[in-house]
């Protein structure tokens, strides 16, 4: 059976890990391929690495750590943040990410998609998704620039033309949950997932082990992202694995 | 100088993991798109990204196709991953144009046998993640599955697997999603695995060290 994965997500700038990270082992914390390393031998089924860089326009410290990830993984690693057009997102697979995720790009020109689709393969297209609730009914809207601008594109549409075009995955963040510590928006995670035909990461919100298994039982989701309740050594990933795993979710715990 | 490994760059991804998990577990390997020295390697691997058509039509034309049947028929051990896998059979159906006529293009034909897509209404596809790799009595025995226990977990990216065409002595692991399909096969100096051992950590490792392993003897 298809297990469900657990993905570590580094915030990354300039080439530096931001946001706190607090484990003792390391020699550099602020080194992202030096933690994204101990996640895997703690069990992560993936890495994702988000480039929050403010000027996208010197990729050359992000592609230098894709390069530097391929050499250390083990695992399969996204890149995502900042790519404008086919040509960067080439170049990062180039340097060895396994997969690159598009957002704000991929809403100001949904074609992007497809052209990356074909080009790159599904497989290594990931539609990132930052969706915000429209009131109180179950409704979420697409936002832009790191969360910053509305579209007025409503998320569950959204979601399925990106599927349509091909992409492979769609890694959806709720941005009312994000940072929060509530847990997932399961309803939106659920819409999502019941709407595409590809897998959903669900991201935003983590704050407990029972929020990793609400996200797949409740939410749907074929993959659980979190980032702060890793970094701090709130929780290890076997922790979360070995919860999943007793409230009858498949995971991976061979490692 | 012939090298030991050679991993197949036909020019449609990035062989960087494939090339340095090789290394990782000891192998001297190189990159190379040169059917002469494809075809003089001790070894070959052929990674796969991309689409069965697009690789066949650029494998063909470089004449790399030439070479890897040649070497594979005088017994060089010979590698294929996921799509790799796939292009070792007689026939795919991922084809988007109607070159081919009947939708099927013709693959390297090493083993007899079927590609097709995944299809299901309940389950996502592609099959993206771990999954177990069940063992085969042919499995039990194959070089390159010592000390790879049955339900291990292995990485998967694909949407097409091989269909129920491949015969049995050639599966050596089957994997269960939309349908059940053979994740690993093996024929004499043929391997082929549908997941990726380069991106499949301490598992994946072995499986690669093992078949490094076989092309030394």
């Amino acid at each position: 059976m298809l297990t469900k994965r657990v993905i570590p997500c580094l915030d990354v700038k300039d080439g530096r890990v931001v946001k706190g990270v607090n484990f003792v082992d390391l020699v550099d914390a602020g080194d992202p391929v030096e933690l994204a390393s101990v996640y895997d031998r703690e069990g992560a089924d993936e890495i994702v690495f988000l480039d929050i860089t403010a000027t996208s326009d010197d990729r050359s410290t992000t592609i230098e750590l894709a390069s530097h990830a391929a050499a250390e993984l083990r695992i399969p690693y996204t890149v995502g943040g900042g790519f404008r057009d086919l040509g960067g997102m080439a170049r990062m697979v180039a340097a060895g990410a396994d997969k690159v995720s598009v957002n704000s790009a991929a809403i100001a020109d949904p074609e992007l998609i497809s052209t990356a689709a074909a080009a790159l393969g599904s497989q290594a297209v990931i539609c990132a998704i930052d969706a915000k609730r429209v009131g109180t009914g179950d409704a979420w809207e697409v936002y832009v620039a790191g969360g910053r601008t509305a579209t007025g594109i409503d998320v569950v549409t959204w979601a399925q033309e990106a599927a349509r075009r091909g992409a492979g995955e769609i890694l959806l963040t709720s941005m009312d949950r994000d940072g929060t510590k509530e847990g997932f928006d399961l309803a939106l995670t659920r819409a999502v997932a019941r709407a595409v035909p590809i897998p959903v990461i669900a991201s935003g919100g983590v704050g407990s082990l029972e929020h990793f298994a609400e996200g797949v039982i409740e939410g749907e989701a074929d993959a659980v992202l979190a980032a702060s309740v890793f970094h701090f050594g709130t929780y290890s990933i076997r922790q979360v694995k070995e919860y999943m795993a007793s409230q009858g979710i498949s995971v991976r715990l061979d490692f | 100088m012939a090298h030991e490994l050679v991993v197949v760059d036909y020019h449609k991804g990035n062989l960087l993991s494939v090339a340095r998990s090789l290394s990782a577990v000891g192998a001297e390997v190189a990159v190379s798109d040169d059917p002469r020295t494809i075809a003089e390697a001790r070894g070959i691997v052929l990674p796969g990204v991309g689409s069965f058509e697009d690789a066949m039509s650029h494998m063909r034309s470089s004449g790399q196709a030439d070479a890897v049947v040649g070497s594979v028929r005088r017994g060089t051990p010979f590698l294929g991953i996921c799509l790799g896998l796939q292009l070792l059979f007689g026939r795919g159906s991922e084809c988007t144009t109607k070159a081919w006529g009947n939708g099927w293009v013709p693959g390297l034909g090493l083993l007899p046998g079927s590609v097709t897509r995944l299809e299901s209404s309940r389950l996502k596809v592609p099959h993206v993640g771990w999954n177990q790799l069940h063992l085969t009595a042919v499995g039990r025995r194959c070089p390159l599955l010592v000390d790879v226990s049955e339900g291990s977990n292995v990485y998967f990216t694909h949407s097409y697997a091989l269909a129920d065409d491949v015969g049995d002595p050639t599966v050596a692991t089957r994997t269960h999603y939309t349908r059940t399909f053979g994740s690993t096969v093996w024929q004499d100096n043929v391997f082929g695995v549908q997941f990726h051992p380069e991106k499949s950590s301490a598992t994946g490792l072995r499986i690669l060290g093992n078949f490094v392993r076989y092309v030394r003897g």
